[in-house]
C-alpha cells in the first residue's frame, strides 16, 4: 500500500529528546516554533535567545544558532543580536516567571522600543522548573509552594495579563494570545506564531504569542486534566485573542 | 598627527568608535553621561549601532547579546551601575564572549557621591559577580594613555574571549587633555568568530551555541580549568607598569594608579626639590596585578607606601607580592576626595621621620 | 478500511496520555503489557484499520513521537 507521510517531526527541531515532564505544553510550542521556522525557511539563519525556566536548555532543542540568558533578560539580549544581526530572524523562549517577574523591564522595553523580534511566551501561572513556586501571573486562590493557602490579592496582588499590559504600548505591533490544548487550537496557535514571524520579516515591528499552558507536575494534576483545568481557570483570566494588531500602519517613520 | 583637546569622556568615546566598536549599548549615570551622549550622535554618522537601555542589566544583556553575535561592543557606566552589570560580566565572562567596559569611578558605596573614587578596586579585580573569573583591568591615568588602552582593548578582548574594562576617576571623565586620537596602537591578531552564534548554522554546517550552563560538575570544573589556562596567559602577558624616578636610590616606592599616580608624580617633583626621592610604581592593568613591577627594586628601597583614592584595596594586592621583604604604609581618601601633593609630601615625611602616621 | 497509519517511536513516549485523549476515534491507548526504556508505559494503536489519519495524535504529542501515513491510490 503506498503511503505519503502527512505528519512527521519537524527540522526545526534537532533530534534531543525533549527534556520536559510527560504532557507538558512546551513540547508542543516547542514543535509548532520549529515548524513555523522551517516552513518559512528561516531556520537556517535564525538565532534563538534561550531563558531561565523549565526551557534552560531549550538551546539544544531549536535547530539554529543559539545564545543563552540570564533570568528575564532574553529581550535585552535578542535587542543586542538583532542590532548587530538585523537580517536574521531573532527570537526569545520565556516562561511567565521569566518574562513577567524578573523580565518584565526587559519585555516592557523591547517592545517600547519596537525591537522587530519575536517572543514566544509560555505562561503556565507558575515556576517550574525551580518546584512551583507562585509567579506573577498565578491565580487568585492558587495553591503553590509560595502561597501555600492560595494567592491572596492584599499580600501579592492580582495575576498579571501581559499580553493586555503590552498591548498599551506603542512599540508593539503583534501581540495574540492562544491555547494548544487540541488540535483546532493548536492550528489557531500555528497560525498566530506565523502572523508573528511575518511580523519580523517584513521588519513591522515587534511580536509576542503568548500560550496559555499547563504544569502537570507542579499543579498536581494528570496532563489531560491539566489542559481541562486550563481550559476552565486560566483562559477566563487570559482570554484569547489578538490583542494588538498594528501591522498596517507605516512601519518606515523614524 | 594633530593634536586636540578633548574631554575625557568624549575622547574615550571617538577611541572605540576607532577601535572597531560596532555597537554601544549603555544608560544614563554620572560621571560618565558624555559617553552615551557623544556615541548617541557618532555611532549613527559612522553607520553604527546605539542604544541607551533600560538599565544597566538591560545595557550589559544587549552587550552579552551583541557580542555572542560575533559584533565589537561596548558598554560605560560609573560604580553604582558597574554593580548592576556584575551578573552580565559574569555571563559573558563564563560564556567566553569578548567585550569593552568602561567604568568611570565615583565614590561609594550605595549611591556614595560623584566625585572621583577609585575604591572599586575589588569590584573591578576580584570580579564582582558569581565564579571564578577574572577581567583584563586598565587603569590608565591620562587622556592618550586611556585612548590608546581603548583602542586596543576590542583587539585584546577578541583574542582573549573576555571582557576587557578600563577604569578612569571621575577625573579623567571629566578633564581635558591634548590627545593624538589616531595615534597608531598595536593591535592584538586573533581569527574569525567562527564560535559566534551569529544565524550562519546552515552555511558553517553546525549549530553555535553561547552557553554558560554546564550542569555536570565535572565538565563545568573542565570548563573553569580551560578559563583559568586563559587567565594565566593573561598574567604573564598583560602585566603593565611604569616605573618612576628609580635610579636615585629611592628609599620610599610609591604604588599608585590613574589619577592619584598623577599626584603623586607631582609629590616626587616636590621631594625632589628638597632633595628626597621617591620611586613610583605605577601599574597601567590593575588585573593581573603586575607581581613583575616588584620584583628588582633598588637596594635603597624599605617602604612601598600605596596611594589609593580608597580605604586600601590595591593594599592587599602589595600586601601580597610584597610578601614580607618590604615595609608597607598606605595613604588614602575616600567618598570623592582628591589628595593634595602637599598630603602626600607630609606623609612621606612623618615616614622617614620614623614610624608609621 | 484505514485511511493511514500511525508510526509511533515507542522509546521517545513518554505515557503522557494526551493523544489517547485527542483520537476521534478512540483507537489509542497505553500498552500497560511494557515499560519502555526510559520506563514510561509507551501508547499503542488498538484497532489500526479505523485510523482516519486525522492526525491530531501527532498534533497534540509534545515529543514528536508520532509521524501520520496518509495511504495513497496506486
Amino acid at each position: 500500500m503506498k503511503t505519503k507521510t502527512i505528519y512527521e517531526p519537524t527540522e526545526g527541531l534537532t533530534e534531543r529528546e525533549l527534556t520536559y515532564c510527560p504532557g507538558c505544553t512546551h513540547g508542543i510550542i516547542h514543535k509548532l516554533t520549529g515548524e513555523v521556522l522551517a516552513e518559512k525557511g528561516l531556520i537556517d539563519e535564525a538565532i534563538g535567545v534561550a531563558s531561565v525556566g523549565c526551557s534552560v536548555m531549550s538551546y539544544e532543542f531549536f535547530n539554529c544558532d543559539m545564545q543563552q540568558a540570564a533570568h528575564g533578560r532574553a529581550p535585552a539580549v535578542a535587542t543586542g543580536i538583532k542590532r548587530v544581526r538585523e537580517d536574521h530572524t531573532v527570537f526569545t523562549y520565556q516562561g511567565d516567571g521569566d518574562l513577567a517577574s524578573i523580565g518584565l523591564a526587559e519585555i516592557v522595553h523591547a517592545a517600547h522600543r519596537g525591537e522587530n523580534i519575536t517572543v514566544v511566551f509560555v505562561n503556565n501561572a507558575i515556576y517550574g522548573m525551580t518546584g512551583g513556586q507562585m509567579a506573577p501571573t498565578t491565580l487568585l486562590g492558587q495553591k503553590t509552594t509560595t502561597s501555600p493557602t492560595g494567592r491572596q490579592k492584599k499580600a501579592a496582588g492580582e495575576p498579571l495579563r501581559m499580553s493586555e499590559l503590552l498591548a498599551t504600548i506603542p512599540g508593539a505591533t503583534y501581540l495574540e494570545r492562544v491555547s494548544v490544548h487540541d488540535p483546532k487550537h493548536i492550528r489557531k496557535a500555528k497560525k498566530a506564531l506565523e502572523k508573528a514571524f511575518d511580523v519580523q520579516t517584513k521588519k513591522q515591528g515587534f511580536s509576542m504569542i503568548e500560550f496559555i499552558s499547563t504544569c502537570p507536575v507542579n499543579w498536581g494534576i494528570n496532563p489531560n486534566d491539566s489542559l481541562k483545568w486550563a481550559v476552565d481557570n486560566l483562559i477566563p483570566y487570559y482570554p484569547l485573542g489578538v490583542y494588538k494588531d498594528a501591522t498596517e500602519g507605516d512601519h518606515n517613520e523614524k | 598627527m594633530a593634536k586636540m583637546l578633548m574631554k575625557g569622556n568624549e575622547a574615550m568615546a571617538l577611541a572605540a568608535i576607532k577601535g572597531g566598536c560596532d555597537a554601544f549599548f549603555g544608560y544614563p549615570i554620572t560621571p560618565q553621561n558624555e559617553i552615551p551622549e557623544y556615541l548617541s550622535f557618532h555611532m549613527e554618522e559612522n553607520d553604527r549601532i546605539f542604544v541607551q537601555a533600560e538599565s544597566e542589566v538591560a545595557a550589559i544583556n544587549m552587550v552579552y547579546g551583541a557580542a555572542g553575535s560575533g559584533a565589537r561592543v561596548l558598554t560605560s557606566s560609573s560604580s553604582p551601575g558597574i554593580a548592576l552589570k556584575q551578573e552580565g560580566i559574569s555571563y559573558l565572562a563564563g560564556s567566553e564572549l569578548p567585550c569593552v567596559i568602561i567604568n568611570v569611578m565615583r565614590g561609594g558605596p550605595g549611591l556614595g557621591g560623584i566625585q572621583p573614587s577609585q575604591a572599586d578596586y575589588n569590584q573591578i579585580t576580584r570580579g564582582g559577580g558569581n565564579g571564578d573569573y577574572k577581567l583584563l583591568t586598565f587603569a590608565p591615568e591620562n587622556i592618550q594613555e586611556t585612548v590608546d588602552i581603548v583602542k586596543r582593548s576590542f583587539s585584546l578582548a577578541d583574542y582573549y574571549r573576555n571582557p576587557v574594562m578600563i577604569a578612569v576617576d571621575g577625573l579623567l571623565g571629566q578633564m581635558m587633555e591634548p590627545v593624538d586620537i589616531d595615534k597608531p596602537v598595536e593591535e592584538k591578531e586573533s581569527g574569525p568568530k567562527d564560535w559566534a552564534a551569529d544565524g550562519f548554522a546552515k552555511k558553517r554546517g553546525h549549530r553555535n551555541k553561547i552557553v554558560s550552563l554546564h550542569l555536570d560538575p565535572q565538565d563545568l570544573e573542565n570548563h573553569n580549568l580551560k578559563l583559568q589556562k586563559k587567565y594565566d596567559e593573561m598574567r604573564e602577558n598583560e602585566q603593565h607598569y611604569e616605573l618612576i624616578n628609580m635610579d636615585d636610590n629611592p628609599e620610599i616606592i610609591f604604588v599608585a594608579y590613574g589619577s592619584m599616580a598623577r599626584i603623586a608624580r607631582s609629590a616626587i617633583d616636590t621631594l625632589k626639590e628638597e632633595g628626597i626621592e621617591v620611586g613610583m610604581i605605577r601599574p597601567i592593568a590593575i588585573s593581573p596585578f603586575p607581581q613583575k613591577a616588584f620584583e628588582n627594586l633598588p637596594d635603597s628601597v624599605h617602604t612601598l607606601l600605596t596611594l589609593e583614592m580608597s580605604l586600601g584595596q590595591m593594599l592587599q594586592d602589595v600586601q601580597i607580592v610584597n610578601n614580607g621583604r618590604y615595609t608597607l604604609d598606605f595613604y588614602g581618601r575616600t567618598g570623592g576626595m582628591v589628595p593634595g601633593t602637599e598630603e602626600i609630601v607630609d606623609k612621606v615625611k612623618a615616614i622617614l621621620k620614623g614610624g608609621k602616621q | 478500511m484505514a485511511k493511514g497509519r500511525i508510526l509511533i517511536e515507542k522509546d521517545r513516549c513518554k505515557g503522557c496520555n494526551l493523544c489517547v485523549y485527542q483520537c476521534p476515534v478512540n483507537i489509542l491507548k497505553l500498552d500497560t503489557s511494557t515499560t519502555n526504556k526510559k520506563g514510561y508505559t509507551p501508547v499503542m494503536v488498538t484497532e489500526p484499520e479505523k485510523c482516519i489519519a486525522c492526525t491530531f495524535c501527532a498534533m497534540i504529542c509534545p515529543d514528536s513521537v508520532i509521524t501520520v501515513e496518509r495511504y495513497v491510490k496506486e
